[in-house]
This record gives structure tokens, sequence and C-alpha cells, in this order.
């Protein structure tokens, strides 16, 4: 089936099986490896991409599902210069092997977007349902936190 | 890993979808969030010939507070029903379980009606419907029925649509006194599912009496277990501490929990009893107008 997605604001238009995981298409038809895939079984979230601005686990839908939608992956936070969340994370040590780090800041994003200045309620809350298995959360928490206060700054 | 293969319809409408689904009969499998069916695809569990994505049917995705019930449609997603107003007013017993469905990823893509429709006896929804005494419409090319919760859970993992038809609208009906109720989970994690859960609710009379009752298992059965035994005996008394203890024993009385990972049955038998209690007295508070 021929789909037309909007990558990252570019319209990617591919003939594909329709059994095509959307993860599976960006990263082995588009070359895109910032989406990681950790589980494969709905878990973990290291596939995590914004669907028209909402975090979903790209492991979990069919490509065909994104006709017509737009999705933003971790390649898409920079724009020339590093996004607030790549900077903060980088400073406040939020990450350690990153496998986790694109969903974390993808969804950081989306709360950051309601929400300059979550909790660390509101930001555990927010990340849970993505795994970290080396960083712990903390650093984790204090990256997305200190972004929303660089973005507030701005 | 890959799903088996399929033929994929993406229907624009709901009439384009039913007439798909009337002409694909047996072979055809609804698509709504895919948080179930496609991890379920994915281990060889399921292999639809055919799957009719309604996630375009847009005009679905609603959450809305009709004359008698609160009405949620087929593309309402879990995350939907977060904190919502309408569900807060209309049903606390579903506003209570809302945050406690998997996670927030997941709950962000599937759907209220996927899940109910999916019948999983560890699934969380059907707890709160038969606790709450919901309805589930179900539609098809040759017209509407509309299915009380409890005939439409059939048994693991098997509900009562004919072929052709598909749930579009899942009904709540609004408390006709002073209302309260709670959904108690036991999870390991977030997105785990339920040790073991108890949904409650409860409607008051003016005279303080219980007028409606509903107490519903979640994980400790073939299927979401309602305890009609117990709502019986709440119905038309005062209630009480001790009222509410008696209940409580009847319902972990009535599940049949099995020992697994998440616990041994009679642990899990245990929690049904003290969640019982709990979430019925959480129920009355808020429905005397206290805490929640
Ligand atoms: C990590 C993880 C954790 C989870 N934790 C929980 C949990 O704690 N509690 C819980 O309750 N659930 C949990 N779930 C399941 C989740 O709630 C699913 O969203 C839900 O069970 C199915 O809804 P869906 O929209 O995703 O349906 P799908 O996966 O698309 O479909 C499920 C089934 O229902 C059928 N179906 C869907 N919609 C309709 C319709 N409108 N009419 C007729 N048939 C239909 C499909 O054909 C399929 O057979 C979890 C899932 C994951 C991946
Ligand atoms: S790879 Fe998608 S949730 Fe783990
Ligand atoms: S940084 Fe390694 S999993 Fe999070």
């Amino acid at each position: 089936m021929k789909v037309t997605v909007t990558i990252n604001g570019t319209a990617q238009s591919a003939d594909i099986e329709s059994r095509k995981l959307l993860v599976d298409f960006i990263r082995t038809e588009l070359g895109m490896t910032g989406t990681h895939i950790g589980c494969d079984t709905t878990s973990c979230g290291a596939c995590t991409v914004l669907l028209d601005g909402t975090p979903i686990k790209s492991c979990t839908m069919f490509a065909v599902s994104a006709d017509g939608h737009e999705v933003q992956t971790v390649e898409g936070l920079k724009n020339g210069e590093l996004h607030p969340l790549q900077v903060s994370f980088k400073e406040n040590h939020g990450l350690q092997c990153g496998f986790c780090t694109p969903g974390m800041m993808l969804v950081g994003k989306a709360l950051l977007e309601k929400n300059t200045s979550p909790t660390d309620d509101e930001v555990r809350w927010a990340i849970s349902g993505n795994l970290c298995r080396c960083t712990g959360y903390t650093n984790i928490v204090k990256s997305i936190q200190a972004a929303g206060a660089a973005i507030e700054g701005n | 890993m890959y799903p088996p293969a399929f033929e994929y319809w993406s229907p624009k409408s709901l009439d384009e979808a039913l007439s798909k689904l009337q002409e694909l009969g047996h072979d055809g499998r609804v698509l709504a969030g895919g948080q179930s069916l496609i991890p379920m695809m994915k281990l060889r569990l399921a292999a639809p010939a055919n799957l009719v994505d309604i996630n375009n049917l847009t005009d679905l995705a609603y959450v809305r507070a009709d004359n008698g019930h609160l009405a949620i449609g087929a593309l309402a997603r879990h995350a939907d029903v977060v904190d919502n107003d309408h569900v807060k007013t209309i049903s606390p017993t579903m506003a209570s379980a809302a945050p406690w469905v998997a996670d927030p990823l997941v709950r962000n893509r599937g759907t209220v009606a996927g899940s109910i429709a999916h019948c999983d006896p560890e699934g969380d929804w059907n707890s709160v419907m038969l606790a709450v005494g919901a309805s589930v419409v179900a539609t098809s090319t040759s017209g509407q029925r509309v299915i009380p919760i409890g005939d439409f859970v059939v048994d693991f993992f098997t509900n009562s649509l004919a072929e052709g038809e598909m749930v579009t609208e899942i009904q709540i009906p609004r408390p006709t006194g002073s209302a309260g109720g709670a959904y108690l989970k036991l999870e390991r994690k977030i997105g785990d599912y339920a040790t073991a859960a108890v949904a409650t609710f409860l409607d008051l009379a003016t005279d303080g009496t219980v007028s409606n009752a509903g107490i519903a298992l979640t994980a400790v059965a073939s299927k979401n277990l309602k305890v009609t035994e117990a709502e019986q005996m709440l119905i038309g008394q005062t209630p009480s501490p001790e009222l509410f203890a008696e209940a409580a024993a009847v319902a972990a009385a009535a599940c049949d929990p099995e020992s697994d990972v998440r616990g041994p049955a009679e642990y899990k038998r245990a929690v049904i009893n003290a969640y019982t209690k709990r979430g019925l007295a959480k129920a009355l508070a808020q429905a005397q107008g206290g805490a929640s």
C-alpha cells in the first residue's frame, strides 16, 4: 500500500506492506535509527515517537495507519542548534547508554508543551511508560525540568 | 517481530466501515488502538486475514454527557477519559480507574471501547462497566442494538458481537441519587495488568439507604466478575462497615483466582476481600459528600 507520512516536517512516501510496523518503517525504510527498539512488546517506550504531537509506541502501530499523519522522531528535535531538552540531558547527565533517551526526550517535549514547570511527580507520571535501565530516573526528571526552565527563560 | 500478513482497510466513514465488516464477515476484524491486537499478532496469538482500521472515524472520538448517560465513542482513547469533567461528574468509578489503565503511552493510543470488546479478564474497564451497569452500542449495516454489559462479556476474550457488528458507543447511566465509586487496583508497576482489582459503585437514596450498588472484580476469574449476590446484600440497606465486610466476604468467596507470577490464589482472594471493603467505604464517603 502506498502511504505518505510527514516525518519531522518532510513528507515521505513509500509503498509498504500493511504489516510493517511504524518503527520498522522509520528505521529500515527511512534509515533514521534514532527511534529505538527495546522490547518490541509494547513495554519499554524506547520506540516512542510523537504522532500528531502525542507520544505513542511506534512498535505497536502499523505504518499504514500513519498515512496522512505527522510523526516526530528524536531527529526532529534539533533545529540548527540542539533543542533545550538535548542540552539539558547533556548537562544534567540525563543519559548513560542512551537507549531510552529518544523516548524520554519526546515524552518530555509533549509534557513541556503543556506545562514548562512540571513537578517531580508530574514528570515521573509522564515518563512512567518509559523504562531506563541505567541512568536512574532522578537525572532524567531533572533534565526535563531544566529544559522546561530553559524554554520558559527564552 | 513481524505480525502475520493481512489485508488492510481504512474506511473514511462509519458507513464504509460497516459495509466492509459486513462484506468480510468472519474474516474481518476491527483495528482500534491496536494496543492488544498488535502485540497478539506479533506473538502469533492472532492472525486476522483482514483488518478494518477505524482510526479515521474521528466522529467517534467523543466523550459526551448525553441526557440519560455518559457516552463514550468507539474512538475515545483511554487518555481522553483521564481527568475528564463529564467522566468525573457522571461516573466516579470510571474516573477512579482511568489513570490506572496501562501506561501513559498505551493510554494515548488504546481505546476504551476496544478494551471492552477485547474481554481480557485482566482488563480494567469491563469491571468498571459491570459495576456501573453500562451498555454497549453495537452497530452493523442492519442497524443498532444496545447490549447490557453483562450480556456483552461472554467469557475469556469472548464478546457477544455478531459478524459484521462493531462497538460504536459505550453508555454509562447517570446515577439517580448521590453516588460514589472507586476502582482499587493492585499492580506491581505502572503498565502492569492487575494482580487483582475491585470496582465499586454506590447510589444513595435521599434517606441515605443504598438504592443501587455495583461490585465487580478484575483478574480473578475467566472473565470480569460481577458479584450480584454481594450487590443485592447492599441494596435497600443503610450502609455500615459491618455490611461492607459481609459483602466483601461474599466477593472473596465468589472469585476464582489462579496462582501465577503476580501472586498465589489465596493472596489474591485476600486482596479482593480488603479492596472490596475499602472500595465500598470510599464510594460511600464520596456519595455522602466527603473526600473521594
Ligand atoms: C504495556 C501494556 C499494558 C497494558 N495494561 C493494561 C491495563 O493495565 N489494564 C487494561 O485494561 N488494559 C491494559 N492494556 C491493554 C490496553 O488497554 C488496550 O488498549 C486495550 O485492551 C485494547 O484497546 P485497543 O483500542 O488498543 O484495541 P485493539 O488492540 O485495536 O483491539 C482489541 C480487540 O478488540 C476488538 N475491537 C477493538 N475495537 C472494537 C470495536 N469498536 N468494535 C468491535 N471490536 C473492536 C479488536 O478487533 C480486537 O479483537 C495494556 C496494553 C499494553 C500494551
Ligand atoms: S520497543 Fe516499543 S515499547 Fe519497547
Ligand atoms: S540511559 Fe541507558 S536505558 Fe536509559
